[in-house]
């Protein structure tokens, strides 16, 4: 074979080089370009190459390629664009000393490209630039809520299948989504509360103690916990952790059709998709919560005895006295309307996703943000509820 | 860049393609290629020669391996034993700069395209320009351009994102990008699949084209009757964990396989066949 690995420049590769000398009548110029005119080596000639291109001169012009030894489509097209440029300025360019390929080459590209979009400034008012946006967003919000009553209403009115077997959901796929999005959360939301139990009744007992008054740590912790912090945290932690996957899981359904190809076999989308979904979140939500409690208050059982010295029995007595059946309710009424928030603003933002990877990212990203923000705002609407209703 | 192009065999374009002539550079070279995966022996000492400037179609019964010996070849999945070379070049023995210089000189088609979807066309097509070359934005707009006019497809295609393009603009467009650094090889993996005939027909016409013009060497794996007929100058069978048979049409038709001969002597074969040596008609075969 001729190829030998050993040889170690098997060809001198010469950069391309352009030379411009008159002709020997007078009445006119010869371009000589010799060297490697690949897309690799002409970069050295290419600032010599566009002056000449723009040099104005008269009389005939050849171009001398015989020197060139390996030319590819960027090559062939300088001269191309060389030749179609003296033949605006009225000179007709010849190719001289061309082998077959190269005049096929030069002569199957196009003679021009399309010149580049005139760079359009933006020429709105500074009134239109700042509220054109503003306006935008409006719509688009308006857009997702309706979306997400579209949503909710499916879910409340159940699968919506064909033929009116709609109000059934299949029990299978609730619970398959129970174990993935409730069950296998548990160790992280026990974790994660009994750390957050902890280090609110450190604080707390710090606190309380220059008052004399650290047993009503328990009373903090229980009414905070109860109340707030363990919906509003297991709320959030689902919201990153299941909601996230909801979008990404309807978002690349929809980016591959399978959306579509639901559609047309005749199911709805949304009964069979994000219907299981919504109602798995909306049981898992309220257990989690319920765990997230008892694992925080646990943490904050173990910290006030060992900061403190106050007993596991003292902290439940006192905690019997503190806590009364509202505070345990106002924090679990809430729980399912996250859930459904989450649930509707992922499949919502699912549902947008378009043909492009990059779309996919951002649709999970903003699922999440907007769906923590709904959490905040449910908690906020629900504190100023309770605190009008006496709860 | 610049550096270590030299190291790879660098071809002529310049001259006519001499693919009948008793010297015929090869180009890629495969020698007792074994592939396999657990216990299971996909390629079991496979050879294959593949020629400058020749359109080499590949077929092959589905599950035989096509896949596996294109995606060997371009070193997405290793190998046993054997040995590839390319332009030259054993991958597994080359440095750094070989490697860099290799990796420049070819050029695949994916079968569903590949395109990147956050990028629009004309950004696909410049990625690898920009990854390895020293040129300007203005003349790789440019050289995208003349890309797109080369494949076929509008100006106003540059700017638009894969997921707004049909079936056949994206095989257009994916062959674009497979051209973006002028290659000396193509791999095409069922370039004219999910194309309508008319498109399917204009695409090989493009390919033979690309070829007389750039010197392109195809490697082309396909399932398409009218393609192996009309563009390819040999055809090579993979079976049994090998090259069953590779020559040209005729050594097709002598060659004693049941699956040989029902593929080009079948139902379908035999109205292409007819077509193409239609008396009236300038038969490519």
């Amino acid at each position: 074979m001729l190829l030998n690995l050993s040889r170690k420049k098997p060809v001198p590769s010469q950069p391309a080089e352009i030379k411009a000398e008159d002709l020997p009548g007078g009445d006119g110029e010869r371009y000589i370009l010799a060297g490697e005119w690949r897309n690799h080596s002409i970069s050295p000639v290419l600032k010599a190459f566009g002056d000449l291109e723009k040099s104005s001169g008269s009389g005939s012009l050849e171009i001398d390629v015989s020197g060139i030894d390996g030319i590819d489509t960027s090559g062939a097209w300088l001269i191309r664009r060389l030749m179609s440029a003296k033949a605006e300025q009225g000179r007709d360019a010849k190719l001289v000393g061309a082998e077959g390929t190269i005049e096929e080459l030069v002569g199957a590209l196009p003679e021009k490209t399309p010149a580049p979009p005139p760079n359009d400034q933006d020429k709105r008012s500074l009134f239109d630039r700042v509220f054109s946006p503003v306006g935008k967003t409006m719509t688009e919000f308006a857009g997702d809520f309706v979306a997400a009553m579209h949503i909710l209403g499916s879910a409340v009115r159940g699968a919506q299948l064909k033929f009116g077997r709609g109000s059934g959901v299949s029990p299978a796929s609730v619970v398959t989504h129970i174990d993935r999005m409730g069950v296998r959360a548990v160790p992280i939301i026990l974790l994660m509360s009994f750390l957050i139990g902890a280090i609110i009744a450190q604080q707390g007992a710090f606190q309380l103690r220059y008052f004399g008054a650290e047993i009503f740590v328990v009373d903090l912790v229980g009414i905070l916990q109860l109340r707030e912090i363990g919906v509003l945290i297991t709320a959030i932690m689902i919201a990153g952790r299941s909601g996230s996957a909801i979008t990404a899981e309807i978002g690349s359904m929809k980016m591959r059709e399978e959306i579509d190809a639901l559609t047309v076999i005749g199911l709805n989308p949304v009964g069979v998709l994000v219907f299981p979904r919504l109602v798995a979140l909306t049981i898992a939500l309220p257990l989690l919560t319920i765990v997230a409690n008892l694992s925080a208050l646990y943490g904050a059982a173990v910290i006030t005895l060992v900061y403190s010295g106050i007993t596991f029995d003292t902290f439940l007595s006192r905690l019997k006295e503190a806590v009364d059946f509202s505070s345990v309710a106002s924090g679990m009424i809430k729980a399912p309307f996250m859930a459904l928030a989450i649930g509707i603003v992922a499949a919502v933002e699912g549902m947008k996703v378009g043909g492009s990877a990059e779309s996919l990212g951002q649709h999970v990203t903003s699922s999440v943000v907007k769906s923590i923000f709904a959490v905040i705002l449910i908690d906020a609407m629900f504190a100023i509820f309770y605190s009008a209703i006496d709860f | 860049m610049g550096t270590g192009v030299e190291d790879v065999q660098t071809f002529d374009n310049t001259k006519p393609a001499e693919t009948k002539s008793d010297e015929r550079k090869v180009v890629l070279s495969v020698k007792d290629l074994t592939v396999g995966f657990g216990s299971k022996l996909v390629l079991d000492n496979l050879n294959l020669d593949i020629y400058r400037g020749e359109i080499l179609g590949f077929v092959g019964a589905s599950g035989t391996g096509k896949s596996v010996l294109m995606r060997t070849v371009l070193r997405l999945l290793p190998q046993r034993s054997g040995t590839i070379e390319i332009l030259g070049v054993d991958y597994a023995t080359a440095d750094e700069q070989q490697r860099v210089a290799l990796d420049t000189r070819l050029g695949v088609l994916f079968q569903h395209g590949a395109l990147f979807s956050a990028l629009t066309v004309k950004e696909n097509i410049q990625l690898p320009m920009r990854e390895y070359l020293d040129l300007p934005q203005s003349l790789m707009d440019e050289l995208a351009y003349v890309k797109l006019e080369m494949v076929g497809l509008p100006p106003d295609a540059a700017d638009k994102y894969p997921s707004e393009l049909s079936g056949g603009m994206i095989k257009r467009a994916a062959l674009a990008r497979a051209l973006a650094l002028d290659p000396d090889l193509v791999f095409l993996d069922e370039p004219t699949s999910g194309l309508d005939p008319i498109g399917a027909a204009d695409f090989d016409a493009l390919i033979a084209r690309l070829r007389d013009t750039l010197g392109l060497t195809v490697y082309m794996v396909t399932h398409d009757l009218d393609s192996l007929f009309s563009v390819c100058d040999r055809i090579a069978v993979l079976g049994q964990k090998r090259v069953l048979v590779e020559g040209t049409l005729e050594d097709m038709f002598a060659f004693d396989d049941p699956w040989v001969q029902s593929y080009f002597k079948g139902k379908r074969a035999r109205s292409v066949v007819t077509d193409e040596t239609r008396p009236d008609g300038e038969s490519e075969k």
